[in-house]
């Protein structure tokens, strides 16, 4: 992953970083702020703009879905059993007559709420857990990093799956934080690297200075300036999370019965793949989009944000030739 | 030198006739989000065989990308026009190959950062060795390659060169890598060299080695040098001829002497008179050039000066003033409708920049008329040491050495008054503000901040002197959090301290105001701002809670020369209204001499001489002051190339393992012309500090006054 650090004050002003007496900034009345930058930047990305409309109209087909349909998962329609979509049931029935487009939806449903919100356990663990480490070093940092690192040799898998007997019956919110505690240390890793260098930066002395205690150093300038690290992290997670659960729900280790998530559906359906593809396809089909509309999100957001990326000058040079010709 | 002078081609007879570089009409314009950015817009020069151009404009001005224009280096998105002659033949349209014949054969290229010049991975010799190989890889064999390697690593001053070539490129200091890059430059004996801000990153003493080197550098090739630069000191006693560029034109050329003694066009007065001079005892009105050079994306019609211009007139609007010879002289021109103007005034040079600009001497605070005696300390140093241990082996950690960073210091500062503290790079400047900042109990010695032993503090009363201590950083990029807006960066001192929301209210305004920034942009965010601008901001933090001492590091050295004097004017200004004292570190001797009350002057984690400024400036007793002063260059082209130059040999030795007795004898000049039973004196016993004069001690044993201005 490109590692973006002092991103904040490279946006306008590409030279500067080369050491050269500071560059004048471009007139005030027509500079530009960063969060614009960032979003024309992001705007000219037109997959990273399909993927954002991807990701929310699952979200809201996940959630209004079931609205448009008068099945819901738990009915049983049974006049129809096993039958291809059609216009009662645009999904198709499964073996029991449930209607697939209800299932699929509130599969969805869980998988999304899932993956949203083990991103963001994931993604605040590492913040504050790499940040803490690295500003205060010492005791603290040699405890954090070996408990990063302790996890980090874990084989995730194995150990939600023996664990999983345990909290069967139990709330679903079991399983996000055992997916959250296993996906949070590379990226604390990472944010604790940047946190030695953004301590050294001269507005953080600064604050030390004037005395300014830890907590809010951290809280106020140090995280925030890893914004733009945290939200890809957070984007990415979100996809990452969603394929830990669906593979965990596949081998019966996640999601129980009766509630229902898309591995439940994609390992429940997997052996009739071939003889109706409805009941395989449907849920199997919304995971690789979402997944891969996560991962276009997340490339227009490193590109967008990192004050490196060439994508806009190769553009320029399209353009001219276009001109040209 | 013997073989050296051979592989040389005689520096008389040049190959071809007429100028080497010929520059017509060139222009550069690179993509940006905001739409095109015309770097260079119509620039014409030309350069004849061993002669020295010097460029010289703020950054942005576009001086680097003309020259990386000529050698073929600009990025492939970048459009030329134009023409580009070098030795008649035409560059632009060449392609990458065609031009790499001519690149470091015909013309070499200096550039500002030597550590990025060199590659990490080969040995500083090899590479001076393929510079060789690549043009004349059939005529030349390894073997020879690398001897004539070696010596070119003699010629620029590398002391046991055979040996320093097999050294990679972190061996070396600054300067050093600096010579390699020279070295480099003229293998080929070529006909151009452009040098790229060659001295910006390094240190004064330094700066002046390296000049001197570019000089010898020319004897022997006889090229031609395009010199550019933002320091209108450097060049006066280098260059021949001159061009002063903005906003991507040339807006006055001609021979050094006139530009300097009669500019003509109001930015090369105003870059005059920006400049704080070393030479000039009594204060000098500093002019600063206000406003921001344009944005080169979308120019309006007319002088692209005219904003910033004091001279400015309607008719300054219409169109932009082309090239006009001045003053009769044909060499000489400039870029304005109202030269006539400004040659009728009586005053010459910066005299005349302060008066169009209309830069006034700033006034002396109250305090400052209160015997020195009479006033309270604010800060106190007494023998303050801090040493950093060199440790070895990964799970046990051996202390194989120490670091003397600051090795016994003491110095006071009282109440109004400002103490330069000067010194190269790596002279523990940085660590005695550190400690002094962080207030801890240092390793031995005592630190008092306004009569208060910092080693019996408790955190509390910490926090309370805090607030009578602030910091300004260098670099005005790094110092603002660049995620606050204005208004919560001026404001955290305050919510730090605990004032009340309806007094920060009232009070954000007020500092913003008091620094010369307009209230109605406290919701903008630093990047917005330039680098002046934000230097102001981080003054104006500094000030947030009325401290009585303002550490300032190295606050104008970033800042460009026209920026530079309004942040010093600034800082003048406030010193007397709010009666502050200031603790100013700085390696800019010109800066110091201009706002400092007395001067300190520190090598290797010592203070070797201190004292009131114009005594320590005017009668040096040191022999490394007297180094210091006489490496810095003058804006004045007849007095810089009569001066005479004491060249320190060699960099600074490791604070890990300080020479014995006088920290200074081994670059010492003094030293070396006395007889060996004086000369154990040094090697032995370090020289104490004694009084020299009134409030002027300095620390050595054959102390003698020189004077080198």
């Amino acid at each position: 992953m490109t590692v973006i650090l002092n991103e904040g004050d490279s946006a306008g002003t590409a030279g500067a970083a080369s050491g050269s007496p500071v560059d004048a900034a471009p007139e005030p009345g027509k500079a530009m702020t960063r969060g614009r930058l960032v979003l024309i930047r992001f705007m000219r990305n037109k997959l990273a703009l399909v993927g954002l409309a991807i990701i929310v109209a699952m979200y809201l087909l996940a959630f209004l879905g079931p609205l448009l349909t008068q099945w819901s998962y738990e009915d049983r329609d049974y006049t129809a059993f096993l039958q291809p979509p059609y216009a009662d049931h645009i999904f198709g029935t499964d073996k029991i007559g449930t209607d697939m487009f209800a299932l699929t939806m509130r599969g969805l449903q869980k998988s999304l709420i899932i993956g949203l919100l083990v991103a963001l356990i994931s993604t605040t663990v590492a913040a504050i857990v790499g940040a803490a480490a690295g500003y205060f070093l010492g005791v603290a940092d040699k405890a954090l990093m070996w408990v990063v690192d302790l996890l980090l040799v874990l084989p995730s898998f194995l150990i939600i799956a023996i664990l999983s007997p345990w909290f069967r019956g139990k709330s679903w919110w079991l399983l996000v934080l055992m997916l959250a505690a296993f996906q949070w240390m590379i990226t604390a890793r990472i944010v604790r690297g940047m946190t030695l260098t953004l301590k050294e930066r001269e507005f953080v002395k600064a604050a030390r200075f004037m005395g300014q205690p830890a907590r809010t150093i951290i809280a106020k300038h140090i995280v925030p300036n890893m914004a733009s690290l945290l939200i890809i992290d957070a984007t990415i997670n979100v996809g990452s999370a969603v394929l830990a659960e669906t593979g965990l729900s596949y081998f019966g280790f996640g999601v129980q019965s009766p509630d229902v998530s898309l591995g439940t559906l994609i390992g429940g359906n997997a052996e009739s793949a071939t003889t109706f593809p409805w009941l395989f396809l449907f849920p199997a089909g919304f995971l690789v989009v979402f997944v891969l509309a996560v991962n276009w999100v997340g490339d227009g957001l490193r590109d967008a944000l990192d004050p490196t990326s060439t994508r806009v000058r190769k553009r320029e040079k399209k353009d001219t030739k276009e001109k040209a010709a | 030198m013997t073989s050296s002078e051979i592989l040389f081609d005689s520096p008389a007879d040049p190959v071809v006739e007429g100028p080497v570089l010929q520059v017509e009409d060139l222009h550069v314009s690179f993509p940006s989000e905001a739409g095109r950015v015309q770097a260079v817009r119509g620039l014409s020069y030309q350069v004849s065989p061993g002669e020295v151009l010097g460029i010289v404009g703020e950054s942005g001005s576009g001086k680097s990308v003309s020259s990386l224009a000529v050698m073929g280096l600009l990025p492939s998105s970048a459009r030329i026009t134009g023409s580009i002659k070098f030795q008649g033949r035409e560059l632009i349209g060449r392609t990458d190959t065609e031009l790499s014949k001519i690149r470091g054969r015909r013309i070499s290229m200096v550039f500002q950062d030597p550590l990025s010049a060199l590659t990490p991975v080969y040995t500083v010799g090899d590479q001076i060795a393929e510079a060789i190989l690549v043009h004349r890889g059939g005529a030349v064999s390894k073997q020879a390659a690398n001897k004539r390697a070696v010596e070119l690593l003699d010629l620029v001053g590398i002391p046991n060169a055979a040996e320093r070539a097999k050294a990679f490129p972190h061996e070396f200091s600054g300067g050093m890598r600096q010579r390699a890059v020279i070295a480099m430059a003229i293998t080929n004996d070529p006909d151009l060299i452009i040098a790229d801000e060659p001295t910006t990153a390094l240190d004064v003493t330094v700066q002046a080695q390296v000049l001197q080197l570019l000089e010898t550098a020319q004897e022997v090739t006889g090229a031609g040098i395009v010199i550019i630069t933002h320091d209108l000191g450097v060049v006066a006693g280098f260059a021949d001829r001159l061009m002063v560029m903005y906003a991507g034109r040339a807006v006055e050329t001609g021979k050094v002497d006139e530009i300097y003694q009669q500019p003509r066009m109001p930015y090369t007065l105003g870059l005059l008179g920006s400049i704080p001079r070393l030479d000039v005892g009594e204060k000098q009105p500093l002019v600063p050039i206000t406003g921001q050079p344009p944005s080169l994306t979308d120019l309006p019609p007319g002088c692209p000066f005219a904003p910033r211009c004091p001279m400015v007139v309607d008719a300054c609007h219409t169109a932009e003033p082309p090239l006009i010879e001045v003053d009769g002289s044909a060499e000489h021109h400039a870029a304005c409708i109202r030269t006539g103007e400004i040659a009728a005034t009586d005053a010459e040079g910066a005299e005349a920049a302060a008066e169009i600009f209309g830069a006034e001497v700033v006034e002396e605070a109250e305090i400052a008329k209160v015997p020195r005696e009479q006033r309270d300390t604010v800060l106190e140093l007494d023998h303050l040491v801090k040493e950093y241990p060199i440790n070895k082996g990964v799970v046990f950690k051996r202390r194989v050495g120490t670091v003397h960073a600051v090795a016994g210091i003491s110095f006071d500062i009282r109440e109004g008054e400002t103490l330069g503290l000067v010194g190269e790079s790596g002279c523990g400047k940085t660590t005695t503000l550190m400690e002094i900042l962080g207030l801890q109990k240092p390793m031995a010695g005592e630190i008092s901040v306004l009569g208060t032993n910092v080693s019996s503090l408790d955190s509390k009363r910490r926090k309370a002197i805090r607030r009578d201590m602030s910091v300004v950083f260098q670099d005005p990029m790094a110092s603002l959090d660049p995620r606050l807006t204005i208004n919560d960066v001026i404001a955290e001192p305050m919510q730090v301290h605990g004032y009340g929301k309806d007094e920060i209210n009232r009070r954000v305004p007020e500092l913003m105001r008091l620094v010369g920034l307009r209230p109605e942009q406290l919701s903008r965010y630093p990047g917005e701002f330039s680098g002046g601008q934000r230097q102001r901001i981080g003054i104006a933090r500094a000030l947030a809670l009325e401290p009585k001492l303002v550490v300032l590091d190295e606050p104008v050295s970033a800042l460009d020369v026209s920026i530079q004097a309004g942040v010093i004017n600034l800082l003048e200004e406030l010193k007397a209204k709010l009666g502050l004292a200031y603790l100013f570190v700085a390696h800019d001797l010109s800066v110091v001499r201009h706002i400092a009350d007395r001067v300190a002057v520190m090598y290797l984690g010592k203070i070797i001489e201190i004292g009131e400024v114009d005594s320590v400036f005017d009668a040096p007793r040191h022999p490394y002051t007297q180094a210091l002063l006489s490496a810095i260059p003058i804006p004045d082209p007849v007095k810089e190339r009569q001066r005479e130059r004491i060249l320190l040999t060699g960099d600074l030795p490791s604070p890990a393992n300080p020479p014995s007795g006088c920290r200074f004898r081994t670059r010492c000049f003094l030293h070396a012309s006395l007889p060996p039973e004086k000369q154990r004196t040094c090697i032995e016993l370090e020289p104490p500090r004694e009084v020299q004069a009134p409030d002027h001690e300095a620390a050595c044993h054959f102390a003698q006054i020189r004077q080198v201005l």
